[in-house]
């Protein structure tokens, strides 16, 4: 039960929404489609659903083509953002649609929707319509749905993006649960890359309708192979700006020069864009090789153990994100330190440089 | 101030309701009390009126006839626009918009332009004088409406619903009849009520396409002068009597119809 996308690739008219893209999910696998809204995230899923067809490439599931089957003959389940489920049928009925589809028996569609919503805590709402339930009751109805056949593709479609925070977390807890003795793929798109790393599996960085990167989540998120796998897997934003290599020594532009320590020693002198995550960079100095950056301060957000200070750095907008409360005056220059020893390095061409 | 505000909605109420309580009143009214004096309310009340349309078959087929062309019409409206709403609110296909607002256009020429070809063609084909040549003549007015108001109510309902059910393994039909109809009821209701509606009250066509097997109560009505004159209470009775579906049709639909002013569509 392996899915693979041979160079699939999606286009309406003159707009590509799927550039070409080859990705193999591993029977039993949890896969993770990290990207920002539009970044083709639910378009991919429904050519790996059999949705949408691609225009050029194909699509294999257990080593067969199964590009023009239609969803009906795959064995897939889907539940998405906004919570669907069949408003005219009971709460009952709308986890028994997919068995009742099936022609199941009565007695074990009973046995299993029973069974699946003491699981998703469902069961005193079974008799009730989907509308008068809360969104996350909702919503584990529609999971409900997707894991009563043994489907064996599963994609969430960022199921608990239209949740309060509270409900989020609860959810996000079982879902690995709900999983744990099924063999099928799941497949899980979020914006958030925190939620990337709590599930862990792994991840494919989505931007612009082209994977960036794909593999065990963890990996990613410390190795990035590129600046935009980077970008994709950082909230706030990674933080980047120009420097100059020459002779052991970083130079960032007039306002700061530090020592090219540990792996950075060996890389060629030359220009290279300084990728460094928010929560490396703090108004005190912490780290290894804290360097300070002089900066104008745009927006310092204070929750409650945590700052978070946006500033202009040479051009750059850059984000501070550390544990405490640091006030600062917005519009007043403030310096803050990156601990270069955490930072990353990207060539001209986006390339992350071996450190 | 205050105290008088309950003032000018019962004078506007008042001002609504005064020709209803009037043809009512005229109904349980001889003819000779209608023409002869000016009362306020019967003064001989009388139920011969209402006799009257319920045991002559001229009368009371009126109604027959006008309800199973309405009804015809309505189902007739509903079940072709229904598929057609959906493709409009579901696919994208050359011209959909251009199509969408072509159909709408039918409904901007009055029926009266329609009323000779209509009578022509039927005459030709032999459909003259039978329900089924009024109800076609007004799907063409009533399709139009359905479809537009159909596609508002069907657009409400997200696109994942319709992949979640293929998901399940649903087919087209199966999607279609079992979730995706239920579901747009209250759009249903109201596309079916205003066909009710246009058909039930729209004279001229169903009296020109009719003579004698299926003509509408409207027709009747308009064709009773007798020797003594117009009997007026017997009129009055028989245009009570012509309210009384219209509002049983609104009292079951006023939900939906609210809903369907919300969506922007009615």
């Amino acid at each position: 039960m392996t899915l693979e996308l041979k160079d699939v690739s999606l286009r309406f008219g003159a707009d590509t929404h799927i550039y070409p893209t080859s990705l193999t999910l591993d029977p039993g696998s949890f896969n993770i489609l990290l990207g920002t809204t539009l970044a083709g995230k639910t378009t991919l899923m429904k050519l790996m659903a059999g949705l949408e067809k691609p225009t050029r490439g194909e699509v294999w599931f257990s080593g067969k083509n199964v590009t023009g089957v239609s969803v009906r003959s795959r064995n897939v389940s889907m539940v998405y953002q906004q919570f669907i489920n069949y408003p005219n049928l009971t709460v009952y009925e709308n986890i028994a649609s997919p068995l009742r589809v099936a022609r199941v028996s009565e007695a074990e569609i009973k046995k299993k929707v029973q069974s699946l919503a003491e699981l998703l805590k469902l069961s005193p709402m079974l008799q009730r319509r989907p509308g008068e339930l809360s969104g996350g009751q909702q919503q584990r109805t529609a999971l409900a749905r997707a894991l009563i056949k043994d489907s064996d593709l599963v994609l969430l479609d960022e199921p608990l993006a239209n949740l309060d925070f509270k409900l989020r977390e609860e959810l996000r807890d079982e879902l690995p649960r709900l999983f744990a003795d099924r063999d099928c793929i799941v497949v899980y798109a979020t914006t958030e890359p925190t939620e990337a790393l709590l599930f862990g599996g792994n991840t494919a960085c989505l931007h612009q309708g082209r994977i960036a990167q794909f593999g065990p989540t963890g990996e990613i998120y410390r190795a990035p192979k590129d600046l935009v796998s980077a970008q994709v897997f950082s909230d706030p934003p990674i933080n980047t700006v120009a420097v100059t290599k020459r002779g052991g020594e970083f130079r960032l532009a007039d306002m700061a020069t530090w020592a090219a320590t540990g792996d950075f020693a060996n890389i060629a002198d030359g220009d290279y864009t300084l990728g460094v995550r928010p929560h490396h960079v703090s108004p005190l100095a912490s780290g290894d090789n804290p360097v300070g950056v002089d900066g104008k301060v745009l927006v310092a957000e204070l929750s409650g153990s945590e700052s978070i200070i946006h500033f202009t750095m040479h051009g750059a907008t850059w984000v501070s994100q550390s544990h405490g409360i640091h006030p600062f005056e917005v519009g007043s220059q403030a310096k803050l330190y990156a601990d270069m020893s955490r930072a990353m390095l990207f060539d001209m061409d986006g390339r992350r440089v071996a450190a | 101030m205050r105290r008088y505000s309950w003032l000018v909605p019962t004078l506007y109420i008042l001002f609504l309701m005064l020709p209803i309580y009037w043809l009512l009143n005229m109904s349980f009214k001889t003819t000779n009390e209608i023409l002869g004096s000016f009362t306020l309310w019967p003064q001989e009340f009388t139920l011969e009126n209402y006799r009257v349309i319920f045991t002559d078959p001229t009368w009371y087929n009126g109604y027959i006839n006008s309800l199973i062309y309405v009804t015809l019409n309505t189902v007739l409206s509903v079940a072709v626009a229904l598929p057609a709403a959906y493709a409009f609110s579901r696919y994208r296909f050359l011209g959909d918009k251009h199509l969408f607002f072509w159909l709408l256009t039918n409904r901007m020429a009055p029926p009266a332009v329609f009323a000779l070809p209509f009578f022509q063609l039927y005459s030709a084909v032999g459909l003259f004088d039978t329900h089924l040549a009024v109800a076609l003549a007004h799907t063409l007015f009533n399709i139009p409406l359905a479809v537009w108001i159909l596609e508002g109510f069907m657009s409400g309902v997200p696109k994942e619903l319709d992949e979640t059910a293929y998901v399940d393994g649903h087919s087209f039909w199966s999607f279609f009849l079992k979730i995706f109809v239920p579901t747009i009821a209250a759009g249903i209701g109201v596309a079916a009520f205003f066909c009710f509606m246009f058909s039930w009250v729209e004279l001229l066509l169903a009296k020109t396409l009719t003579a004698v097997e299926a003509k509408p109560i409207a027709a009747t009505m308009t064709r009773t002068a007798s020797t003594s004159g117009y009997e007026l209470g017997l009129l009055a009775a028989a245009g009570s009597l012509t309210i009384v579906p219209g509002a049983f049709v609104i009292y079951f639909v006023r939900n939906y119809i609210a809903k369907g002013f919300a969506l922007g569509r009615v």
